[in-house]
């Protein structure tokens, strides 16, 4: 992590100011905590606070970056380390969960261990995924998109790494407590309340950064990708912060109690549930494709105009859709019409993105053939495509009668994140990553080829062993015999699983072969780094730190 | 005109923020807001009990073991899951749940019915082995759960829920401890003052077959005892569609 070279002295004061403040918060958590889930957690953050006194405290009066050197770059230290710790994260979350789709198969495989239980894992799973892999990729990118689309260095040194450092904090945390059993046991928002208000404290930071790069901007129009960037920021923030108002039993214990409850805690967890879907998994992945693909493909984005509408329509219409997760349950009626309506509704902004993406690559198809990163991203908007088509049509009450409970949700769900998300993320990475260190390509061309068709590969047999398993279990759930009771019991459905199962945990796998692949390509890249041609890739004019 | 608008909108950061707030607020507020009037839409039915604190423990344990990204814990208004599961869930019926454990899969059944569909051997049997009683079942075994239960957060989860306005009183807070030893153990000591504060219905069993120690299994098996006897509302509601 080079992150002191890029400070001056006083950041650097300033950074061990932060890093001591961050050490006693933890000393005093760990001192206090009547839990050893709240003690390990005030642990982390007292070696982590240690940690970085001693790093920025070691080089405390080397010489600082020569000023003009400064000014004329771009700040990418901080998505340098954010890139890492995506797929630091993406080895975390995938290992998860090609190891819990192995449980499903092999139970007896399962340790006689509480933290290696499948129960544990899969938040561990789903956590490390969307919040490691994916939140990691998005902050990380948003740097690196907000200065070149601004023509602007970001407003200042430290902030970009106390967010980086502060989020990761907010994964650790997350994770180790899922183990040690500390979890809302709300889905995609298990995290106990004290790291909920460490996220919350590090996103304000976020956005004040975000907003103060954008006031120093040298181009007078804000650029798209940013406002997805921005959507993301913000409406994260609304749904975090309104889905985990909880109230702890004590303020030195990791316990609390959601004050949402039954029907309302329903609405709101799948209000929370679907919008991350909709501004954690495609807003701020949409603000990275809206860059790198015409960046890649060398052609501005095909229209202007259906940006502008997608865009709208992905923010007004996603909130509304939550409800189709409650379709038949107590839920009242009309605000689950309200769902799918909007669900189906959801549909035209959806494809207008996509299409966009598409017809932008219209007179580069030439370099789609060639290029396996250009393919990551074509493949990405065809698989948002397809899967924000499949939501519209899970959504509508009937289908959604045989598809929900289902591994059909699951596979749905993983034709967007594997499809979409993760492969907009490789993309990117195998764009940025070459550039970061002044090369032409990757340091293994080879190897983006062969992580691209185990990536399409592995994501077409999960989605398709759990469209099957998903089908099969509706239909034999509903099946009647000609006496008019029900033709199987559940464990009938279950044992049905068994092949699909066996063939999801295999399709997992290769997609995990391949973000393996792509981890040491980007180390090999990296530590072949040759000096960077600034020339066109520099703020337009220079300007001092604040 | 609008594009115009537009153009000049993305000259303004300020603005951009203001309008995304605006734009992502609408759905939310019109479908949240009126859950408010819960009280008046959802009433609580009169037979409607919490949780003892036994079965509170064992709530949370359900919770901590993330037995919901397996089972849910609500039955659609469909004529098969009725038949297979039993009456459709009701909204009041989740009324004291914070938070609600619906749950989104079923890779094992729903559970929204299950009290008293088991005996409790069967239930300590298949928690500490499910492949023991069922064979051809993929459920991770639980041994772990035969360790001792720890009660000494239980009054501080009864008055945070208390707080939250879930009808714990003083007493069922003080006594919560006892109460919950109580219920594991028929016949005890404990047995009258546990009976004054949560009434006649709970039941009161060595659910883990041993009266004289409190495991973790003693909890969890009365939760899932409880599970579906809260209230007889979503039967009686249902009198004659349901099996």
């Amino acid at each position: 992590m080079n992150l002191p070279a890029s400070l001056t002295t006083s950041e650097r004061q300033i950074g061990i100011g932060l890093s001591a403040a961050l050490a006693l918060m933890g000393l005093a958590m760990a001192a206090l905590a009547r839990d050893s889930v709240m003690a390990l957690h005030g642990t982390m953050a007292l070696v982590l606070g240690l940690g970085l006194v001693f790093r920025l405290g070691g080089v405390l009066y080397d010489a600082p970056p020569a000023d003009p050197d400064r000014v004329l770059r771009y700040d990418d230290g901080p998505t340098r380390f954010g890139i890492w710790m995506t797929l630091a994260w993406a080895m975390v979350g995938m290992v998860a969960g090609v190891w819990v789709a192995a449980l499903l198969y092999w139970p007896e495989a399962t340790p006689p261990w509480p933290a290696t239980s499948f129960g544990r894992l899969r938040p561990v799973h789903t956590t490390g995924i969307i919040f490691g892999f994916g939140g990691n990729a998005l902050i990380a990118t948003s740097f690196w998109v907000l200065q070149r689309t601004s023509r602007a260095r970001l407003a200042d040194a430290l902030s970009p790494w106390v967010v980086l450092i502060g989020y990761n904090l907010f994964c650790a945390w997350a994770v180790t407590g899922y183990l040690m059993g500390a979890t809302q046991s709300k889905e995609y928002a298990e995290a106990e309340w004290y790291a909920d208000l460490w996220l919350v404290a590090v996103w304000v930071l976020y956005f004040t950064l975000y907003m103060r790069t954008l006031a120093r901007r040298a181009e007078p129009h804000i650029y798209v990708a940013n406002w997805y960037y921005l959507a993301f920021i913000l409406v994260v923030a609304m749904l975090h912060i309104v889905n985990n108002i909880a109230l702890p039993v004590s303020w030195a214990g990791s316990k609390s109690y959601t004050v949402w409850a039954g029907v309302q805690d329903a609405m709101i967890q799948w209000w929370y549930g679907h919008n991350a879907v909709a501004f954690f998994l495609t807003a701020g992945f949409l603000g990275m494709l809206y860059y790198f693909l015409p960046v890649r493909a060398g052609r501005p984005i095909w229209s202007y105009r259906l940006s502008i509408l997608s865009f709208w329509g992905i923010v007004f219409f996603y909130i509304w859709v939550g409800s189709h997760h409650l379709h038949y349950t107590a839920l009242p009626y009309w605000v689950q019409t309200l769902g799918m309506t909007f669900s189906v509704m959801l549909l035209v902004p959806s494809w207008a993105s996509a299409g966009n993406a598409i017809a932008t690559l219209n007179g580069a198809w030439g370099k789609v053939r060639d290029d396996a990163t250009l393919r990551f991203m074509f493949v990405a908007a065809v698989f948002y495509g397809l899967s924000t088509f499949e939501g519209s049509f899970l959504a509508i009450r009937p289908v959604n009668s045989l598809s929900h409970y289902t591994d059909w949700t699951v596979g749905h769900v993983h034709s967007g994140t594997l499809g979409w998300v993760a492969m907009i993320i490789f993309g990117a990475i195998y764009t940025l990553v070459p550039q970061m260190a002044g090369r032409e390509t990757m340091a293994w061309p080879k190897a983006v080829e062969w992580h691209f068709w185990l990536a399409v590969l592995g994501t077409l047999v999960y989605v398709i062993a759990m469209w099957n398993a998903g089908i099969t279990q509706g239909l034999m759930w509903r099946a009647y015999d000609a006496n008019g009771a029900l033709s199987y019991s559940f464990l009938e459905s279950v044992q049905a699983m068994a092949p699909y199962y066996l063939l999801r945990a295999m399709g997992g796998a290769m997609f995990l072969t391949g973000a393996v692949i792509c981890t040491l390509n980007c180390r090999a890249t990296l530590r072949a780094s040759r000096s960077r041609d600034l020339q066109n890739d520099r703020p337009l004019v220079a300007q001092a730190a604040e | 005109m609008v594009l115009r608008l537009h153009y000049n909108l993305e000259k303004l950061s300020m603005g951009l923020v203001g309008a995304i707030i605006l734009a992502a607020s609408v759905g939310g507020l019109v479908e949240i807001a009126p859950l408010f009037t819960i009280d008046e839409t959802v009433e609580i039915p009169a037979d409607l009990r919490p949780l003892t604190p036994l079965e509170l423990a064992g709530r949370e344990i359900y919770m901590r073991e993330g037995c919901y990204a397996c089972h849910s814990q609500m039955v659609r208004s469909l004529a098969d899951e009725i038949d297979r599961y039993g009456p459709y869930s009701l909204a009041s019926e989740s009324a004291y749940d914070h938070p609600m454990l619906w749950g989104s899969k079923r890779t094992g059944p729903d559970l929204a019915r299950l009290g008293g569909k088991y005996s409790d051997a069967w239930q300590v049997a298949h928690l500490t082995d499910p492949r023991a009683v069922v064979p051809a079942s993929i459920m991770p075994a639980y041994p772990w759960l035969m360790q001792p239960l720890d009660t000494s957060g239980l009054p501080g989860a009864l008055a945070t829920l208390a707080r939250l306005g879930l009808p714990y009183d003083e007493a069922m807070i003080a006594g919560a401890e006892a109460d919950a030893r109580a219920q594991a153990a028929p016949d005890g000591a404990g047995t009258d003052a546990f009976r004054e504060r949560h009434g006649d219905r709970p039941v009161q069993r060595a659910f883990d077959g041993d009266p004289s120690r409190l495991t973790e299994m003693d909890a969890v098996v009365a939760y899932l005892q409880s599970l579906g006897t809260q209230t007889e509302a979503a039967r009686l509601a249902q009198e004659g569609t349901a099996p």
